[in-house]
């Protein structure tokens, strides 16, 4: 199976995604430059970390017009499992293809490290591996992480399952302490309603070799490998 | 007749006015006179430390690229090399520092890419006034801001660095910034033109005034009307250089180019100059033709311009298509503006008009070499003294000596600096295999086993107190570090920040640091590969300490074996390797115990350094070292206490010898917890190892004692049989965190 | 023909710059500005000279791109 990572002017994790998934996870990856729209054939899709476009005017709010996201926007109506992982999240928000936004940390400043998630719910393509309730340790580093959507639109999201990793101790508890950023109900990552595009702004391609601090980030790539190979994309709760 | 006030707004002397008119045979213009002042400003040229930095130690079979280009690089194996350089940028971070640290972070980055080299790693040495003063917070706040600013935009990782706080740096914050790359080692560009009539191009963004006398500023000192000089700095787009980065390397490996440097102090006027006089040939530009994003720029303005993300490329003779399709595909324009020509001229057009024509040589090669006056200054010979007998009581709020270190511990200058380094994404390319905070950054190197690992280190105070043995310190320390981490040091970069050269004390510490550095750098095998100078560091007269700041880059041939500064586990032996002598002059204790800058600061017997970094490479490779953490600030217990943090609470307890320093025993307890002597390192091993440690620290005569093991929750030190610390770590550990956030914690709901 | 576009934060928003701003000012010893909210402004530089159609043209890129319609609220002034 192939992971397709986009790269968008300004992305800085997409050596990263590469990296986890070719040589760490043993699958096939491949570039897709922002211009294109030729997926070459990928089986799952990844939208990088970074700054792309420097992050100007707002966090992915010029990367969602680049000509490769209707092909993203198609593939994903069509079910295709696509990841985004923190900027790549946020272009997703700014896609309207998770409901929400990204506003300045509540602390103001950019924040890297560690933190631990819960895994919320395993019936998506990037979680199936996972048990739920596990919690998993990798780091963030962003200046923008603070999720935000109207009350109406948290309470939709809690009520159709669609928070997928939520920021806890490594006891696994939700508290304000474990929360980095703000983000209401401690949101570290969400899925769409048909449950096959998930964001989060942790960053599971920096957690996949123990000697950088952490390997729990595999889970989430493996999930991905897991539910392609078993042809069951998503299973529908 | 030229207008003494012009001449003085260009920081050009009479006399060097009068070399001007020499070379050109006539009077310059404006144009001409603007360039001359930037390319002879002490910042380009060097004029007042080049007869010093010719001094310095720059060759060995591990060096590919010693100083003169725009970095240096060294091989690591594997067909590879490091590209590494540090450089300051300290006048413009006290005028706007958000913009002047992140405008210095941009322009070390270029310098490394411009080589050809992919940079994987930051680092960087900052220096301010104290923390107690609300003005001093908001400049590290904004240097802070900007570097991670800058460095997480364009996605290299900051991985390591150090932050020191002294009344001296005040008015004069030192900002010195690192950065490291690889490159095939064959595959490393100069910044040389050469080839009559190639084509000159110039790519990134358009040029406008900003910046315009940077280079100029950068060698004045500050007074009241500071304030009026603002204009004069850049503001940085990260996200263009992250074009510019990845275009210029994707454009590299195609092989098209001649040379290609980028354009930072001085702007157009210095790469265009510089590039030409390396190759021996003369540059032809038309100003016309350069990206402008003003209108009405004059050749003078566009000359001088330090408009940043600029770079300037000499194409091979048939390539340009290729050059300018790779950076229009990162939505890059590359616009020729001129040729390279074999009259050694660099020739300034505007609309085909000339309106500049000066010998590139004149420019650079021939710019005026001083030897300044140098004289030992007086304030020596007071301040060199110390009598441990008169010291007098200390601080009454230690009352003893877990006071003593906890105020140490909780002191900004020692204390944890993770509230600045969490700001800096540390993580991304995924190769940081030793965090901020655990002693030399160390970064793996993908497709090969190998890891490097680099330090930047400096002690001011050391400097004041004795500039030559302060700044062979600097170097001991640096490579120290290196070697803790477990890879052996290769080579040095430095970065010499000192108050006005034009008075002969300054100059005397500056040759005195120089002197340091070289007999170093020789001893410890670690050539200069390249650096930087920045000098006028003073305010009103009042001068910084003289501090001399070195970078050190290292090799681990196996990334596996890296070593950090953290206890592992409890019931491991610690090993002391080295010999506390009790030193406490120039000490961190003596500052805040006594409030005293006083004394000479510790002795070194650079044969010993040498042996003990030999043997830390070796022990790494053995696998013998648990954790290795050097002594600096504060001595052997901050060692001991830092040892314990981040561990999960695993503590220690051990005794060590008592020195005889004074008449007072509290004040040789103090010595020997608190003395600053170096070529000292504690190491953990696992119990069984211990012994094999000892031996082969003997053969290399390094003295090793076993002085504790890992263990409980505290942190035990007797010192000559009677416990004098003791302390919870967790306790300790709280003071540490901090030290420095609890200046600027504030909850935001 | 120039249109100003105002971006500010939609009132349920929390905005931790401006209160950090707000937090500046209050120890600079301004007590008297109780709130700060922060926003964005826009000079849009439009090559039609009539203010009916600048005032559409501002609305509408304000909608596509300047102002994320989730978080954030705008309006338009034409001169």
């Amino acid at each position: 199976m192939k992971f397709g990572i986009v790269v968008f002017p300004g992305s800085n994790c997409d050596h990263d995604a590469y990296h986890a998934t070719k040589h760490v996870l043993g699958q096939d990856a491949e570039f897709l430059w922002h211009k294109d729209t030729d997926l070459k054939g990928a089986d799952v899709l990844m939208l990088p970390g970074g700054f792309s476009y420097g992050d100007y005017l707002r966090t992915g709010a010029i990367a969602r017009f680049s000509p490769i996201m209707r092909e993203v926007q198609s593939f994903a109506a069509k079910g295709g499992p696509v990841l985004g992982i923190c900027n790549g999240f946020q272009i997703l928000l700014e896609a309207g293809l998770i409901p929400g936004a990204m506003l300045r940390n509540r602390g103001v400043k950019f924040v890297c490290q560690q933190v631990h998630l819960r895994v919320e719910q395993t019936d998506t393509p990037f979680t199936c591996a996972a048990r739920k309730g596990q919690v998993l340790k990798m780091p963030i580093a962003h200046g923008e992480g603070n999720y935000f959507a109207e009350p109406a639109v948290i309470a939709k999201l809690e009520a159709n399952r669609q928070v997928i990793f939520r920021y806890v101790t490594a006891a696994g508890e939700v508290t304000d302490e474990a929360n980095p950023n703000g983000s209401l109900a401690g949101i570290a990552g969400l899925c769409n309603e048909a449950r096959n595009v998930v964001g989060l702004m942790p960053h599971p391609e920096r957690a996949c070799e123990s000697a950088l601090g952490s390997a729990d980030g595999l889970v989430i790539l493996e999930s991905a490998v897991q539910s392609i190979k078993s042809g069951v994309l998503v299973a529908r709760a | 007749m030229i207008d003494p006030k012009v001449l003085e707004r260009h920081g050009l002397k009479p006399d060097e006015y009068d070399r001007i008119v020499a070379f050109m045979g006539r009077d310059p213009n404006l144009t001409e006179l603007g360039i001359f002042s930037v390319m002879w400003s002490e910042h380009c040229s060097y004029k007042s430390s080049r007869v010093h930095l010719k001094t310095l130690p720059t060759g060995g079979p591990q060096v590919l690229q010693g100083p003169g280009e725009n970095a240096g690089a060294v091989d690591i194996g594997e067909g590879l090399a490091a590209v590494f350089k540090i450089e300051s940028h300290n006048h413009p971070s006290f005028i706007e520092p958000y913009q002047g640290a992140a405008t210095g972070v941009g322009g070390i980055i270029r310098d490394i890419f411009t080589m050809g080299a992919r940079p994987i790693a930051l680092l960087n040495s900052l220096r301010f006034g104290s923390l107690e003063e609300p003005a001093t917070r908001r400049i590290l706040e904004g240097v802070v801001a900007g570097i991670a600013g800058y460095g997480n935009s364009i996605g290299i990782p900051t991985v390591g660095g150090e932050i020191a706080f002294e009344p001296s740096y005040a008015g004069n914050p030192l900002v010195n910034v690192f950065c490291l790359g690889i490159a095939k080692a064959t595959d490393i560009i100069k910044g040389v033109a050469e080839g009559a009539g190639n084509a000159v191009y110039y790519v990134g963004a358009k040029t406008g005034r900003d910046g315009i006398h940077g280079a100029t500023m950068a060698s004045a000192e500050f007074d009241d009307k500071s304030a009026e000089k603002r204009p004069a700095v850049q503001v940085g787009d990260p996200f263009m250089e992250k074009l510019l980065l990845e275009a210029c390397l994707e454009v590299m490996k195609t092989d098209t180019l001649i040379g290609i440097q980028d354009m930072g102090a001085a702007g157009l006027t210095c790469s265009t100059t510089e590039m030409g006089s390396r190759g021996g040939a003369g540059v032809e530009i038309d100003v016309a033709l350069v990206p402008q994003r003003e209108t009405g720029m004059t050749p003078y303005e566009i000359m001088l311009s330090e408009s940043q993300e600029r770079m300037l490329l000499v194409v091979k003779p048939g390539r340009e298509a290729e050059v300018e399709r790779i950076f229009e595909k990162w939505d890059l324009h590359a616009s020729r503006i001129g040729k390279v020509t074999t009259d050694g001229l660099l020739r300034v057009k505007e609309n085909g008009m000339v309106v500049a024509e000066i010998p590139n040589r004149a420019l650079t090669d021939e710019a005026p070499v001083y030897e300044r006056p140098m004289s030992k200054p007086e304030y020596l010979a007071e301040v060199q003294k110390l009598d441990l007998d008169a010291l007098g009581a200390r601080d009454a709020r230690l009352r003893d000596d877990n006071a003593a270190l906890l105020a140490l511990l909780g002191s900004p200058a020692i204390g944890s600096k993770r509230w600045v380094y969490r700001q800096y994404d540390h993580m991304v390319r995924t190769n940081t295999v030793n965090m901020p905070g655990m002693g030399a950054g160390v970064v793996r190197i993908k497709d090969t086993d190998r890891a490097l690992a680099m330090s930047v280190d400096g002690n001011g105070r050391y400097c004041y107190l004795d500039p030559r043995r302060g700044a062979m310190l600097a170097v001991a320390e640096a490579a120290r570090n290196v070697a803790c981490a477990g890879a052996k040091p290769l080579a040095a970069t430095n970065c010499l920040n000192f108050g006005n050269p034009e008075r002969p004390g300054i100059m005397w510490q500056f040759g005195q640091a120089v002197d340091g550095i070289g007999e170093a750098c020789r001893a410890l095998d670690t050539p200069i590969t390249g650096g930087n100078v920045s000098l006028y560091n003073e305010t009103d007269g009042q001068s910084i300490y003289p501090t001399p700041v070195i970078g050190v880059v290292g090799l681990l041939e196996h990334a596996d074996r890296v070593v950090s500064r953290c206890f592992r586990s409890a019931g491991d032996a610690i090993v002391l390797l080295g010999e506390g002598r009790g030193e406490l002059g120039g000490s961190e204790y003596l500052k805040v115990a006594h409030g005293l800058v006083q004394g000479g600061p510790p002795s070194l017997d650079l044969k010993a350094e040498r042996a003990l970094q030999d043997l830390l490479v070796e022990l790494a490779s053995a696998r013998l070292m648990r954790s290795a953490h050097d002594c600096s600030d504060g001595g052997l217990a901050v060692t001991l206490a830092e040892c314990t943090f981040d561990t999960g609470g695993i503590g220690a307890d051990v005794a060590i010898d008592d020195v005889k320093v004074a008449g007072s025993a509290d004040t040789n307890r103090a010595a020997a917890l608190f003395g600053e002597s170096a070529s000292r390192v504690v190491v953990s091993v696992v119990p069984d190892a211990a012994a094999g440690v000892l031996k082969r620290a003997k053969a290399a005569g390094v003295p090793a004692r076993v002085i504790g093991q890992t263990g409980g929750h505290d942190l035990r030190i007797a010192v000559g049989g009677h416990v004098a610390v003791a302390v919870a770590v967790s306790d300790a550990e709280r003071v540490w965190s901090s030290a420095v956030e609890h200046y600027f914690a504030k909850q935001v709901a | 023909m120039r249109a100003r576009v105002f971006v500010t934060l939609k009132p349920s928003v929390f905005d931790p710059q401006g209160k950090t701003i707000a937090d500046a000012l209050h120890s600079l010893g301004y007590g008297g500005v109780e709130d700060v909210r922060q926003g964005k402004y826009f000079e849009l530089d439009l090559a039609t000279t009539e203010a009916a159609q600048a005032r559409t043209l501002a609305a509408e890129v304000a909608d596509k791109l300047l102002a994320n319609p989730v978080i954030e609220s705008y309006r338009i002034e034409v001169e």
